[in-house]
């Protein structure tokens, strides 16, 4: 297996790329939006009654549903005293025209591991609150479904992932006659979660060396770099640069601008994780 | 936080005896796979890289090639016996299917890809011994190895790893360091474009420690650079030596 330049082009038409390039440099943007603007952003909790967790997330016309699993098993060799947590994404063939059926690609990997990372380090799961006697542990299985891609698939997968667990509720362990442990589901309990310590990604893209928040489908055709930083109150726990480069300067700018966007994505988090 | 085996940081000197600031012995060879267009070794430390490229050649499956450009075929690969602990398995895992397209999207900044239309560009990379910051060796290797086959290219590419040791940014994780440590910031460099192609942050970093980590991640990228610059000299010199005699 190895990574080949993406040859499943989606490609954007020269006059429209030049249009949008010849807009960045005077710090406009197709939609009209500022810069520093996200798309509009709806988060919606439990859409789905058959998962522990569940959440829906629309950024613009980017459609992301998260579903979590809660499942016992082994916990990690360097962490048997926690709570083991499993990110999976799965761009669907429904999510553009350029999506083909298959296991998760490259792509697809890089995204769900970016938005693991995100949520691994920063405190907001307590993963010591989910370790289960006799050797065993609370998995969570973490599935982001791409229903519609009209781009910045990280922010909103991100954004779905930590909805869904604040919507978790956590199945009681039970013993069984030979004394095996098992999930109840008729009797669960709220997941342990540090709402403060919420992990929220952000993505900045770069045209014509103008930075900007939240890249739509045709921009990110048009791109000269991304970077997305996922920030946990004052910290930076995850960074991934995804398309081309950055100089330090820029680099600066990208985090400095990624922390207004986080501002921004907290404010559509917050009826979510307010109530319990 | 795991307890390390061994204290990670004392007295400003690190378990392995460096410095913060201090790369482990950095060995570069260039050329060291005779049938490759281009190939390169690069240890720092016990980590060890073996990069190789073929290429430009036929795209093949043809309907797959570019029409303006080159397409650029990336692995990174890790032996089986390349780890300390058990056997790792030679199926690809998600990391390494991860690594493999961060590491072309690192290295394709770099190439003239729009030079080579219709054609394509093998890199492959293999970790022969991992001690940590592998990615960053197997970039270096790549790089190399692409200059070496002649490609053309903006600049070298060079990896370095940063990390955060008992509240202290460090250069060149080992693989303690990796594991024990408090996160890790792998970039990759162009040092004459001062350009990051590579930069992936596993941690929980202030603004201050991530800015400050990649300061030393320049300073030790010009290190690796100097290094990686004379080993692709060397090899050509001695050619020159060869047929000219000195």
């Amino acid at each position: 297996m190895a990574s080949v330049s993406p040859y499943a082009r989606r490609f954007i038409s020269y006059l429209r790329r030049e249009q949008i390039k010849r807009l960045a440099a005077s710090k406009n943007r197709v939609d009209g939006r500022a810069l520093d603007q996200t798309r509009e952003i709806e988060i919606k909790t439990g859409v789905v009654k058959t998962a522990d967790g569940s959440a829906e997330v629309k950024l613009g016309k980017t459609h992301v549903i998260a579903g979590v699993k809660v499942g016992l098993g082994q916990p990690f060799p360097d962490a048997p005293d926690e709570g083991v947590l499993v990110v999976s994404a799965e761009v669907l063939p429904h999510a553009s025209p350029y999506t083909e059926v298959g296991p998760p690609d490259e792509s697809a990997i890089e995204l769900a591991r970016v938005v693991d990372r995100g949520i691994r380090h920063c405190g907001y799961v307590d993963f010591k609150k989910l370790a289960v006697e006799g050797g065993k542990a609370y998995v969570l299985w973490v599935d982001l479904y791409i229903i519609n891609d009209d781009g910045n698939l990280v922010d909103a997968a991100n954004l779905a992932s930590v909805a869904a667990l604040k919507n978790t509720q956590l199945p009681a362990v039970v013993k069984d006659e030979s004394g095996a442990v098992k999930l109840d589901r008729n009797n669960k309990s709220p997941l342990p979660l540090e709402t403060s310590k919420v992990p929220v990604a952000v993505s900045v893209g770069k045209i014509a060396n103008v930075l900007f928040l939240d890249p739509n489908f045709e921009e990110e055709l048009s791109l000269d770099g991304r970077v997305t930083f996922t920030i946990s109150e004052d910290r930076i726990v995850a960074a991934q640069k995804t398309l081309g480069y950055f100089t330090q300067p820029e680099l600066e700018a990208a985090l400095d601008l990624a922390i207004k966007g986080r501002d921004r994505y907290l404010e559509a988090l917050k009826s979510i994780l307010g109530s319990s | 936080m795991k307890k390390p085996p061994v204290p990670l940081l004392q007295n400003g000197v690190r378990a392995d005896g460096r410095l913060p600031d201090q790369m482990r012995e950095v060995k570069i060879s260039v050329g060291v796979v005779s049938n490759a267009d281009g190939s390169a070794m690069v240890s720092y430390g016990a980590t060890t890289a073996v990069a190789a490229v073929y290429g430009p050649r036929e795209m093949h499956p043809r309907h797959l090639s570019l029409p303006d450009r080159g397409v650029m075929r990336v692995r990174y690969h890790m032996a089986p016996f390349s780890t300390k602990d058990e056997r790792k398995s030679p199926t690809p895992s998600r990391r390494e299917i991860e690594i493999s397209k961060v590491l072309r999207e690192a290295l394709e900044p770099a190439v003239l890809l729009e030079q080579y239309p219709r054609s394509r560009i093998d890199v492959f990379i293999e970790i022969i011994q991992a001690d940590g910051s592998t990615r960053v060796a197997s970039l270096t290797a790549a790089s190399l190895a692409l200059a070496d086959a002649g490609i053309y290219m903006r600049d070298l590419v060079v990896g370095v790893s940063v990390g955060l040791v008992d509240g202290v940014v460090v250069l060149d994780l080992n693989g303690l360091e990796d594991n024990y440590g408090e996160g890790d910031l792998p970039v990759g460099y162009m040092p004459n474009l001062k350009r990051f192609v590579l930069l992936q942050l596993d941690g929980a970093w202030k603004r201050e420690v991530f800015l400050q980590a990649l300061n030393l991640a320049v300073k030790g990228a010009e290190y690796v650079y100097q290094i990686a610059r004379d080993a692709l000299k060397n090899k050509y010199m001695s050619i020159a030596e060869e047929i000219y005699g000195r």
